[in-house]
């Protein structure tokens, strides 16, 4: 199993140097593409077997590279074999949409090389088993991924995308090292020799912090969410839609990975600490979302929302761990890893519709856009299973593991501890106004960019986009309802990476009657999405056929009715700005310190009215934008040193040396 | 006690609680006023319960002058000064109603986590009514720092004080004479701040207290 | 004999929300009218209404999509669905199990989805300035609803609503404030999820407040019929789940024969009537208010029901 993933990631890595020649001819995107599918939905078949026929076996294999004396050690157990599918199905899926979409991408040479690279590393991080390797390709997949978001790089905004996110990059990767570094202090870098030392709690302690700090930045936890919006529109699409959809999926696995693995016994701040970031990311995330107008940016800020969501679901796991309820904390972690799967679902599924629209219109700005579903039918169906997937509505898959998040924050009163005990309602609250929120803003998304009547000529010429990427969008879509209405498969197969990691498993879900699944007791809650599917179908499909035969099927067409007051302008309609504007002024006031400002021109005047909304980002404010300023202050301070003679870098060297002799003698 | 009994005072007191967030909630002076009516009536309803559940006959005279001061008197006389001073009748707020709130719901779990955490031994009503008790008093609290009107401070405080009593209550009674001396206290202040606010009227035609500050050149 | 039983009670309840949903409506509207001393349409008049629109033509704007013809389908199918599920004579419904109450939540969030979405499709100013607004109330409706649940549930034990029926007509419960300020918390998001009147209303037109009606502004013949039939459902439905959780006596119990069912379904009938003619005396007494004042009204909901869950843990762990 192992050698079949392995020898699947050296595929990768060696197409990666073919993507140089192959970017030059005129097939070559295609040829990559095809090749990177075949890997990835290689490596997903296999980890899905693994995942589902042999969980409790964990192979591993050792290669001779890497530090000489360590090697690079790989591992795939239950955990792994599950981030692997995650991250093999967005794969196949963004090659598979690459198909058709990568033909049209301007500049070849500058995304080709990487993605398969970038795919590769994404798989040797969930693979390493010792911190040198894990580290070595965490660094890989920024860098590769850092390539491809500038890879457009005419454009000043992805430049400073890029820039913002190599610092946070490599600032997470900072923290990661430094996490491991206490970690390994007592046992060397091999993670089944950190999982057999027992590390202090204070240690312990410091490690979640680093990890949290670490990992988090890579998925995007406010406040180290920053440059996740910036980065993620700037990349071409498939390849936002494997930032977004897989690599902070990535990311959540190195946090699942030490936290739970590595780590001894969690003890019970520790959840305190995840959930008061999990719980406000998601309402933040997703608050800022709604107030973006650039398709992508909405996305990625929703990206932040799950995350949060993700966190949470970990957060009440801990909490649940280390007061002793393993059977609750295997809920919240099975669903956890549930939002896990559905969110890379769908938010690929959201990135490729988005992708689509922007290579038939050229437009990312949603005030431009509008009647998309007349002239994207398909296209505009797909998106429309992902916004109300992700928008956690049966009976898609994004709700079924919110509904388990909440059956388990139901269970918080179980908890001894006070603090924990009004902590995690509150938490269940800012969920429950994450998810309010979210069927605003994709209420929002959709309703400007796919309904209505086009904002601009290129909206109004758009046209159906090609059959490969309509093909990935589809099989998304699809795999969206299968796992709304057959939760309960997913949730078994989920039964051994909990088993593993929290010690306890939810109970077995295929064998109840009609497939309903019971998180706890049939007499807590059930919840059955296939019977709730089939209801509604068949009450809707019933409604309409008793409508039409016995009653009327008549139908013409008219202008619009309007209340009487039609206008054949476009600009008519609402706006992105105008829908959001009573949410902005209902919460954005104080959160996003949003302001109108109407200027209305004296009376006779012909100058046009005007109304500007200006937007803060507080967190940016209060913390970014300070260390900025005290790091160019500083840099500036050490500027001189770069203007000294020859002889004055001699004696820094030399002091240099003298200090570090000094040390080594005391 | 039976669990009735215990319930029907659990109720009580979980609805001066809710009175005080009502108070939060009011934007308009008089309905403000109604609410803290309703408040005392409360308060005297919920001492009356405690009186007849432990038998102690003193507490219905506290609960007859929490009826007849704070529950009539006192806002009556408070109708009366706003009338006749011309006091503008919305409240002006220092922050928004919802923030307000949330503060209040941080409030009455801080209060609830202090005092199940310190009071662990004690017989579950008192731990409960000394909760709640304890919320009433910081949402009293709450309500006069978020308020820049003399008259809602003063009603504010007032609240305050009705937390006071409630703790006291449930604590297996207070003796009368502190009661009454309490009452009387709170009488006095009430009565000083009554001239106070004809005082700051006749001043600057406002009882805004912003004034004073602006006046003692404080503000800001 | 027993499942037999199960799926005719089930079927039962199917139709009799679908029947009693109009009659519910109509029941409020005459009321109201004669509130105002004013004589009022008949009680069977939302029938007649929603059977004329039906018999009409559908007349489709010009650039209205496939999605605005099958919006009133998927809406009134989530809105029935979840009205079936609602426990109203029985408990002992055959697929409460199905959905719980989170998810009947969620299914009524799926039909708001899709109307917002509807509001949108022809590109008309009303249906944003609905659509914009819909959202926004729902953005505070749906946490505060959601809450609300949380408390009733950890009262209960469960969030199935046949478990918490029988839960609150057992003894065990007692007077709680929580489930008190669960109630009021529940009572104002039902006002607001149903568009009555102090925050929306629902006989309004060509008004700038108005939200519901300008979403649906571009409706007309069968799929109006539609909409109307499904807000109706909605109606009883937030009616029947106040019954169900704070009135739970006379509900039959879930192996109880047909005198009990019957029994069961008459006291229904009567919190039906007691219930709306409280909403109708309630929305005749009171004004609509500013579309911004609305955010405070069902922020006091939201902070009920947090305050709820929060006195539910003083009083669990005593």
């Amino acid at each position: 199993m192992i050698a079949v993933a392995l020898w699947s990631v050296a595929a990768l890595l060696a197409l990666a140097p073919a993507g140089v020649v192959l970017s030059a001819r005129p097939r070559g995107s295609f040829i990559l593409y095809g090749g990177c599918l075949i890997a990835t939905s290689t490596l997903c078949v296999t980890a899905l077997s693994d995942l589902l026929y042999f969980p409790y076996l964990t192979p591993t294999a050792t290669l001779p590279i890497g530090l000489p004396w360590l090697g690079a050690h790989f591992r795939l157990d239950a955990l792994s074999a599950f981030f692997l599918v995650v991250v093999n199905l967005g794969g196949a899926a963004a090659s598979l949409f690459a198909l058709g979409y990568g033909q049209h991408e301007d500049s070849p040479g500058r995304v080709l090389p990487f993605y398969p690279a970038y795919l590769a590393a994404m798989n040797v991080v969930v693979l390493a088993n010792d911190a040198f390797s894990f580290l070595v390709a965490w660094e890989f997949m920024s860098l590769t991924s850092w390539a491809m978001v500038v890879s457009h790089h005419r454009e000043a905004e992805n430049v400073r995308a890029g820039y913002v996110y190599l610092l946070m990059a490599s600032f997470g990767t900072l923290a990661l090292l430094l996490a491991f570094g206490l970690l390994a202090s007592r046992a060397g870098y091999d993670f089944d020799a950190i999982r057999a030392s027992h590390p202090s709690a204070a240690l312990a302690g410091m490690v979640v912090i680093l990890v949290l700090l670490g990992a988090g930045s890579k998925a995007g936890l406010v406040p180290l969410h920053a440059w996740l919006p910036l980065a993620h529109p700037a990349a071409p699409s498939h390849v936002s839609g494997l930032m977004s959809g897989v690599m902070t999926k990535v990311a959540v696995y190195g946090f699942v990975r030490i936290v739970f693995d590595l780590l001894p016994e969690p003890v019970w701040w520790w959840s305190v600490v995840v959930l008061l970031v999990g719980g406000p990311t998601a309402t933040l995330g997703v608050l800022y979302a709604l107030m973006q107008r650039d398709i992508k940016r909405v996305l990625a800020y929703s990206t932040i929302e799950n995350i949060g969501i993700i966190f949470t679901g970990l957060g009440l796991a801990l909490a649940f761990k280390a007061q002793g309820l393993d059977w609750v904390a295997a809920l919240a972690f099975t669903a956890a890893l549930l939002h896990v799967f559905n969110h890379a679902l769908f938010k690929s599924l959201l990135f490729f519709g988005a992708g689509a629209v922007l290579e038939v219109t050229g437009e990312r700005d949603m005030e431009k856009l509008g009647g998309l579903i007349h002239r994207m039918p398909k296209t505009a169906f797909a998106v429309l299973v992902g916004c109300v997937a992700i928008s956690a509505l049966p009976p898609f898959n994004g709700f079924v593991s919110e509904w388990l998040t909440f059956q388990a924050i139901l269970l918080s009163p179980q908890l001894p501890n006070w603090g924990l005990k009004l902590i995690i309602p509150a938490v269940g609250g800012l969920l429950a106004l994450a998810a309010a929120f979210a069927a605003a803003c994709f209420v929002k998304l959709y309703g400007i960019s796919f309904l209505g009547r086009p904002r601009s000529d290129v909206a109004a010429s758009a046209h159906e986009t090609d059959r490969f990427s309509l093909a990935a969008m589809f099989a998304l879509a699809a795999l969206c309802l299968v796992a709304g209405i057959l939760p309960g498969l997913f949730i078994d197969a989920l039964a051994p990476v909990s088993k593993a990691m929290v010690g306890n498993v939810m109970p077995h879900q295929t064998g109840l009657e009609w497939l309903t699944i019971v998180p706890i007791a049939e007499s807590r809650s059930s919840y059955n999405g296939l019977l709730v599917f089939l209801f509604a179908a068949l009450s809707g499909m019933a409604a309409a056929s008793a409508i039409h035969r016995l009653a009327s099927d008549r139908l013409r067409r008219a202008p619009a009715w309007d209340c009487g007051y039609p206008d054949p302008s476009p600009a008519i309609q609402y706006s992105a700005s105008s829908f959001s504007q009573p949410i902005r002024r209902v919460f954005g006031s104080v959160i996003l310190a949003a302001r109108e400002i109407g200027e209305m021109p004296p009376p006779l005047s012909p100058a046009p009215a005007r109304l500007t909304v200006d937007m803060r980002d507080l967190i940016w404010d209060a913390l970014y934008a300070p260390i900025a300023k005290v790091i160019s202050v500083a840099t500036e301070r050490i500027n001189t040193l770069q203007f000294l003679t020859i002889r004055r870098y001699l004696t820094l060297v030399f002091a240099a040396l003298v200090v570090l002799l000094l040390v080594v003698a005391l | 006690m039976s669990s009735l009994q215990f319930d029907i005072a659990h109720l009580l007191a979980g609805s001066l609680v809710l009175a005080s967030f009502m108070m939060l909630y009011q934007d308009r002076l008089y309905a403000l006023l109604n609410v803290y009516a309703l408040h005392a009536g409360v308060l005297a309803l919920s001492v009356a319960w405690q009186a007849y559940v432990q038998h102690a006959p003193h507490l219905y005279v506290t609960a007859l002058i929490a009826l007849v001061f704070k529950a009539i008197i006192i806002p009556v006389a408070l109708h009366r000064i706003i009338r006749q001073l011309g006091i503008h009748r919305e409240i002006e707020n220092v922050i928004g109603v919802g923030l307000t709130m949330m503060a209040g719901i941080g409030l009455v779990a801080l209060s609830m986590v202090v005092m199940l955490r310190v009071t662990p031994g004690a017989d579950a009503l008192a731990r409960e009514d000394l909760a709640f008790a304890l919320s009433v008093l910081l949402l009293g609290l709450l309500i006069m720092v978020t308020r820049r009107n003399a008259v809602s401070q003063v009603v504010g405080f007032m609240s305050l004080e009705n937390g006071l009593v409630l703790a006291a209550t449930g604590a297996k009674g207070m003796p009368l004479v502190v009661e009454i001396s309490v009452a009387f206290s709170v009488l006095i202040a009430f009565i000083v701040i009554g001239i106070f606010l004809f005082r700051i009227r006749e001043r600057f035609d406002s009882v805004d207290v912003q004034e004073l500050d602006r006046f003692r050149g404080e503000r800001r | 004999m027993t499942t037999l039983r199960d799926i005719l009670s089930q079927g039962v309840q199917m139709c009799l929300v679908l029947l009693l949903a109009p009659l519910l409506t109509g029941f409020v509207r005459k009321v109201k009218a004669r509130l105002l001393r004013r004589r009022g349409p008949p009680l069977m008049q939302p029938y007649r209404d929603l059977i004329r629109l039906m018999r009409k033509d559908v007349v489709l704007a010009d650039n209205a999509s496939w999605l605005f013809r099958v919006i009133p389908y998927l809406m009134f199918a989530g809105t029935w669905v979840a009205a079936s599920l609602v426990p109203t004579f029985g408990n002992g419904l055959l697929f409460s199990w199905s959905a719980d109450l989170i998810a009947i939540i969620a299914l009524l969030g799926s039909a708001r989805f899709f109307q917002a979405l509807a509001g949108m499709d022809v590109g008309t100013a009303f249906g944003g300035i609905g659509s914009s607004r819909e959202v926004m109330i729902a953005s505070l409706a749906e946490p505060a609803m959601l809450i609300t649940v949380f408390s009733v549930a950890m009262i209960a034990g469960s969030t199935q609503l046949s478990n918490v029926a029988e839960f609150m007509g057992s003894d065990a419960v007692g007077l709680r404030v929580s489930l008190g300020m669960a109630f009021v918390a529940l009572t104002i998001v039902a006002l607001a999820e149903n568009a009555r009147i102090p925050v929306d209303n629902p006989a309004t037109h060509l008004e700038l407040t108005m939200v519901h009606e300008a979403m649906v502004l571009e409706y007309s013949g069968r799929h109006l019929a539609l909409i109307d039939l499904s807000s109706q459902l909605k109606l009883l439905l937030y009616v029947s789940l106040i019954a169900c959780v704070f009135l739970p006596w006379g509900t039959a119990a879930a192996d109880a024969g047909v005198v009990r069912l019957g029994l069961g379904a008459l006291l229904y009938l009567g919190k039906l009537v007691v219930l709306g003619f409280l909403l109708a005396v309630f929305e005749t007494s009171i004004a609509k208010m500013r579309v911004f004042r609305i955010p405070e009204f069902l922020g006091a909901a939201l902070m009920l029901a947090l305050l709820a869950t929060l006195l539910r843990f003083v009083s669990g762990s005593l």
